[in-house]
């Protein structure tokens, strides 16, 4: 009775899973990144085995595994935010001028002001590509500019002190459970949360399928403009996150916190297997490919490669990351024509 | 299910009567009526362009009605968007699936109305499970978690189907859907139809190709340029009286092609083939010969052309021109040998819409121009100047902006831009599409000037009485192939639609 181009599959679900496993971008880059943290441990062992080693290697990823969350929810719906670095050092500033004028606030009250206003400035970007009809790239290009010189602007040559926090936001920096470091908890628990969304809410779905194909979404009447905003929103608000994050990681805010993180983050997203083109990719690739950028740059000196080399092959990552995808969607299409001109 | 069941005299699924649609100046739809019965497929039927599309989309919410009367089970309705169409029970399948190609078979049937768990989680168990249901009801083995990229047409207008269904949608619209099929795949869609006829829902199809409207449809309604036109029972009408209401329209008011003597065999395409496009085409056009190719939208014709050009690959075959073989796959070679190819979409491939007319007309000559390298404006104003005036370019001075002038002027600016290679063979693809009346008639006096100097022209058009009325010969492609030659004098409405819509080579459909 079928006529079916492709056969469907008998294998069993378990079989299915383990062989999607095997293909998923995720392992690929898990691998490579095990692959380094071993080979530097095995040059230099405290890179693993020491206190200190163990704690930079989950705390320094934190703060891009935060960004690159939240770019990948943008870049799922075809568009890209490369505002959020701005929106990093805006926040950043924020929280600092909220804890020295206002020392009796209490630490969540913070968070919650930080992720409102990079919430907000989200949404600025939101309504702009959702009612504008301009693409994503130039006009959160444009509120990069903005944002930065709204922060210029407003600090001038102030900056923010370790003095000026207070002691118990400062430990948050510094502070392990059980040896993880709670910066490390926080992106982590984004990470559940974003990730559970974006695989179980239909909202969650309906990103995945704006960035499909979005005329199709439109035809099939979806929200769209809704999803974006949305996904606007909760990379600003993330980035609010990531500026506060930043202040209790560093202690000290200057006028260039945060700048050129957001190609970071997008970069991150890339490695990690999230299509370009939206539609497809998870914010579990984008994380690992987060841990993978951030070791990367810490393991290569201890592997004795200099500074020039390290952009460069951060650099090299991404464009094997694109290759590879480009590469097998070429393959796969020639077997799908050749199917059908058989 | 019997209640619902059809009888002439309950209240029809769907009514639109006297339902108005313009788009800026272009009129698509002046008076479009249609009426659907619960429990029956109704075909819809016409031209290309006639405006089907335009009221298939008014009933799906894309687009929204200037003017008329438009129930849905008998109330009036007034869809804003798609969603509102979808939840008051219309499902459309598109001539184009509209799937996404990077989730699941699944999520395309479900997307936003995922059977939920305790606390708004998206139950994937029951989902696929539901799907497999629905897959088994339609009699198809599709694998429910497989991704929906790199389905055949077939399939992806079953997983419609199967999201129509889920929808229980009171009223199920097909554009076109067999465009893509093979005889089997057909047969299998009929039935599914059948099947959704039988349990009381109202069907709109809408095909070209009358042997399926008359196996498979209840009642038909016939459009043209935008009008209604009238509603038959299938059992009490005919094909050629379908033709003939579909066609009824004088050739009269077009410019006629003036008799010009007709020279050497100047393009000659031998056993032309691409696989899945188009298949053994092979063709002259003479020197001083307009040669129309008809067909539907669709039927190869623009990749036919393309190809010739060199813009497209071909698998086998050969082009010639004045007898010397032009290079496959190289439409700079094709310039040089002197085809020159006006394209169908001319904002996007034939002009630098923002550039100035003299920039336009002389890109295509530039290096020609350019002296050591350096090409000025002057140089362009020069060149382009003559071309310009011959054809009589209404814009006050070559260097306002391609963008500001009407379609026809800008089709002109095209022309011009081809002119000024001195070409041997035009190869124009609907030429007068979105241009108004008036600047037609000039666009068509110009091709056959054009033709009188000697120049072979190969043109392609949707337009009937623009083919009639130009070509002095007609060649008709269907699905790929080319399945009519028509001297001037055979070349009638109804023969042209005939060969458009009958692939003779190809199975018979099933009863």
């Amino acid at each position: 009775m079928s006529d079916l181009l492709v056969e469907p599959s008998s294998t069993s679900h378990a079989q299915r899973v383990i062989g999607g496993l095997l293909r998923s971008r995720e392992i690929a880059v898990l691998s490579v990144l095990v692959a380094l943290i071993l080979v530097t441990t095995f040059k230099s062992h405290g890179f693993l085995f020491s206190s200190t080693g163990w704690r930079d290697l989950l705390l320094t990823p934190s703060l891009l595994l935060i960004l690159a969350v939240g770019q990948t929810v943008v870049i799922i719906t075809r568009n890209v935010d490369l505002s959020v670095g701005s929106i990093l050092g805006l926040t950043a500033y924020l929280t600092g001028k909220l804890f020295s004028d206002h020392p009796n606030l209490p630490i969540v009250a913070v968070f919650v002001i930080g992720m409102l206003f990079g919430a907000a400035l989200g949404l600025v970007n939101g309504v702009l590509v959702a009612w504008g009809k301009v693409p994503a790239l130039v006009i959160t290009l444009g509120t990069l500019y903005i944002y930065r010189g709204a922060f210029l602007t407003w600090a001038g040559s102030d900056r923010i002190n370790a003095s000026d926090l207070p002691k118990d936001f400062l430990k948050l920096g510094t502070q392990q459970v059980l040896t993880i470091p709670v910066l490390t908890i926080i992106a982590a628990t984004v990470l559940v949360v974003v990730g559970y969304v974006l695989y179980t809410a239909r909202s969650g779905r309906e990103l995945y399928a704006i960035g499909s194909d979005p005329d199709a979404a439109d035809l099939y009447g979806l929200p769209v403009t809704r999803r974006v905003l949305l996904a606007f929103v909760t990379s600003g608000a993330l980035a609010g996150l990531a500026g506060i994050v930043y202040v209790a990681r560093y202690g000290t805010v200057s006028s260039g916190a945060g700048s050129g993180i957001e190609l970071q983050a997008v970069g991150a997203a890339v490695i990690g297997g999230v299509a370009i083109f939206g539609g497809s990719g998870t914010v579990w690739g984008a994380a690992i490919g987060a841990f993978l950028l951030v070791t990367i740059n810490r393991a290569l000196p201890i592997l004795g490669i200099s500074d020039f080399w390290q952009q460069a092959v951060v650099g090299a990552l991404i464009l094997a990351a694109v290759v590879l995808d480009r590469v097998l969607t070429l393959r796969q299409e020639r077997q799908l024509v050749e199917a059908r001109d058989r | 299910m019997n209640e619902t069941y059809q009888s002439t005299t309950s209240t029809p699924v769907l009514e639109l009567e006297d339902v108005q649609k313009s788009f800026g100046a272009v009129r698509a739809l002046r008076s479009g009526a249609l009426r659907v019965q619960a429990g029956s497929i109704h075909a819809l039927v016409g031209e290309n362009g006639a405006g089907k599309s335009t009221l298939v989309k008014i009933v799906a919410g894309v687009h929204r009605r200037d003017a008329g009367v438009f129930r849905f089970k008998g109330e009036d309705v007034d869809f804003g968007s798609t969603a509102d169409s979808k939840a008051a029970g219309i499902a459309v399948i598109y001539q184009e699936p509209t799937l996404f190609p990077d989730l699941s078979v699944t999520e395309n049937i479900f997307m936003g109305r995922q059977p939920l768990r305790s606390g708004r989680r998206i139950d994937r168990g029951a989902m696929y499970a539901e799907a497999k249901s629905l897959f088994d009801r339609l009699g198809v083995d599709l694998d429910p978690r497989r991704l929906a990229r790199g389905l055949s047409i077939a399939d992806q207008q079953i997983i419609e189907i199967a999201k129509a269904i889920s929808l229980d949608a009171g009223l199920l619209i097909m554009d076109e859907p067999t465009a893509a099929l093979s005889g089997v795949e057909v047969e299998r869609l009929f039935q599914v139809a059948r099947g959704l006829r039988d349990e009381g829902r109202g069907l709109v199809f809408i095909s070209h190709r009358f042997d399926e409207v008359f196996a498979l449809c209840d009642t038909v309604t016939v459009m043209r340029d935008g009008d209604y036109v009238g509603t038959d029972v299938i059992a009490e009408t005919t094909v050629d009286a379908l033709v003939s209401k579909m066609v009824g329209r004088e050739v009269g008011d077009l410019f006629p092609k003036v008799e010009a003597p007709i020279g050497d065999v100047v393009l000659q395409v031998e056993g032309l083939d691409r696989a899945g496009i188009f298949h053994d085409v092979s063709f002259e056009v003479r020197a001083g010969e307009i040669v129309g190719l008809a067909g539907l939208v669709g039927a190869g014709r623009s990749e036919i052309a393309r190809a010739v050009f060199g813009v497209d690959s071909y698998d086998a075959g050969a082009v010639r021109l004045s007898g010397k073989p032009v290079k496959k796959h190289d439409p700079r070679a094709a310039v040089r040998a002197g085809i020159a190819f006006v394209p169908e979409d001319r904002r996007k491939q034939g002009l630098v819409i923002q550039e100035s007319v003299a920039r336009n007309v002389a890109t295509v000559i530039r290096r020609g121009l350019a002296s050591a390298g350096v090409l000025t404006g002057r140089a362009e104003t020069r060149a382009s100047g003559p071309w310009a005036a011959k054809l009589h370019v209404k814009t006050s001075a070559l260097d306002m902006a391609a963008t500001t002038m009407s379609g026809g002027n800008q089709q002109k600016v095209v022309i011009a831009k081809w002119l000024a290679t001195e070409p041997r063979l035009l190869i124009i693809d609907e030429p007068t599409r979105g241009i108004d009346v008036g600047t037609k008639a000039e666009v068509h006096r110009l091709l056959s000037d054009l033709a009188g100097q000697g120049m072979a022209i190969l043109m392609i058009s949707s337009e009937l009485p623009e083919v009639l009325g130009m070509a002095d010969r007609v060649l008709v492609v269907c699905e790929g192939r080319i399945t009519a030659e028509l001297s001037r004098d055979e070349a009638t409405p109804e023969r042209v639609m005939h060969a458009a819509t009958h692939r003779d080579d190809k199975e018979a459909l099933p009863a």
